[in-house]
């Protein structure tokens, strides 16, 4: 059977791709932020998934106002960097797993999540981003992404987003879902986005640490109490984009202890730094004990 | 039935939610245009008649022109749409974000770097953070504001 081994958290700054991609990563500015990032590649290498259920949100790029998924799962083969006005981002096209994303998309609808069922779609910073933190810029001569990678868009661009409550039992089911996969297939869940940042208005610029790391505590120590959290306090606290925060509830939701079958996870890394241009910047992972 | 909005008390801060998505349809959609090469070039050659292909209101064409974000989000305009026009100006995040504040890039740059702008004082509309109404523009703005320049 599949089975989801550990959850990753982590901020997806556009800025940050944009570092990478133009080689800027030591400059003193940015080595900060990836400095937080060492550890978390090293150990990708060594834990490797089979499969990575990334969750994360669309900045009008795949989707424009003509459709707006509250839920979007992939289902296809692969994925296109896409091109969000400063051109493609140099890195490698996205592998899908469509028999274990088909597998969810029954097993969760089933459950009464309505998702909607995407089999084409260009993925943005939001996915790209967290991929070149955790993987590194892979080698020219094996220019691929270690592992497939299911992508699953959550609108958190026009209001109302779903409820954290909502994103922590999504993440219960997809549990379920992954566990009733008859392939042995060990799955990472990475929630993404966030941390404290708005990006408009006379607000801009808003940063919250306190906030920001008593939700890191409580995400590591107490989901279900912090998954009954109002959006306005997001919007309040963190920025009008801190919203996006409630995505690390899926990732949260979808672990061990939270359907009894195991203690607390452990926290194998924590990292926060201020600022990655206008966010801050947020990194656990948490792996599910034996 | 009024639909719960708990959010309009937040200074400085346009939530964009079904009513604004609704008033800013064209607006985004002309934003989303932008992503293809072909499109930007031909905005930037008559952004007039660019922006009168759409059915955009003339407020909303105005904003535009004179690339003044806050004003487009009123209007309707979403952050993550408006940033396709700073993408086609060749703007960072960052800049089109520190526009919108009236500070110049240096000093928005600078507030960044020394942790971000705090959150007291503009959790609610009516203290006195340095995100509230009566203290816009912030920065070389609020100087640009109150200092009378010869000739203009």
């Amino acid at each position: 059977m599949a089975r989801i081994t550990a959850s990753v958290y982590t901020s997806h700054v556009p800025a940050i791709g944009a570092a990478m991609d133009l080689g800027k990563t030591q400059e003193p500015y940015w080595q900060k932020v990836f400095s937080g990032y060492e550890f978390s590649r090293a150990w990708m290498k060594n834990h490797t998934p089979d499969v990575v259920f990334l969750v994360f949100n669309d900045h009008a790029t795949a989707f424009s106002l003509e459709m707006i998924p509250t839920f979007a799962i992939g289902t296809a083969a692969s994925y296109a960097p896409a091109d969000e006005g400063w051109g493609p981002r140099p890195v490698p096209t996205v592998i899908g797993h469509p028999e274990l994303a088909s597998h969810i998309a029954q097993s969760v609808i089933q459950e009464d999540f309505d998702l909607t069922i995407v089999n084409k779609m260009d993925v943005d910073h939001g996915l790209t981003v967290p991929l070149s933190l955790m993987c590194g810029q892979p080698p020219k001569e094996n220019f691929r992404w270690p592992c497939p990678v299911i992508p699953f868009a959550v609108n958190v661009v026009q209001y109302p987003v779903p409820s954290g409550r909502r994103c922590f039992a999504l993440g219960q089911a997809i549990r379920r879902a992954v566990e009733s996969f008859d392939q042995d297939l060990n799955v990472h869940i990475w929630g993404t986005g966030g941390m404290s940042h708005q990006l408009q208005g006379a607000r801009a610029g808003l940063i919250n640490a306190p906030w920001d790391n008593a939700f890191l505590d409580r995400l590591i120590a107490d989901p279900q109490d912090l998954s009954q959290m109002p959006h306005i306090d997001y919007v309040r606290e963190a920025g009008s984009e801190g919203i996006e925060l409630v995505m690390w509830l899926i990732a949260r939701g979808a672990m061990a202890d939270v359907a009894g079958q195991g203690p607390a996870p452990r926290v194998a890394h924590r990292f926060y730094h201020v600022p990655a241009s206008n966010t801050a910047v947020g990194h656990l992972i948490l792996e599910n004990r034996p | 039935m009024a639909l719960s909005k708990p959010y309009t008390d937040v200074p400085g801060t346009i939530i964009f939610d079904a009513e604004q998505s609704r008033k800013g349809y064209h607006l985004n959609q002309f934003c989303m245009s932008l992503m293809k090469a072909d499109n930007r070039a031909r905005f930037k050659a008559n952004e007039r008649a660019y922006l009168d292909e759409w059915p955009m209101t003339e407020d909303q064409k105005a904003a535009v022109l004179a690339r003044d974000l806050n004003r487009c989000m009123a209007l309707g305009g979403n952050i993550y749409f408006l940033a396709k026009i700073g993408a086609t100006d060749g703007l960072s995040f960052q800049q089109m974000a520190g526009s919108m504040t009236g500070m110049t890039e240096e000093e928005y740059r600078h507030m960044m770097i020394s942790g971000g702008r705090s959150p007291e004082g503009n959790r609610y509309v009516g203290e006195d953070g340095d995100a509230q109404a009566h203290r816009q523009p912030q920065g070389s703005g609020a100087r640009a504001a109150t200092t009378p320049t010869q000739g203009a």
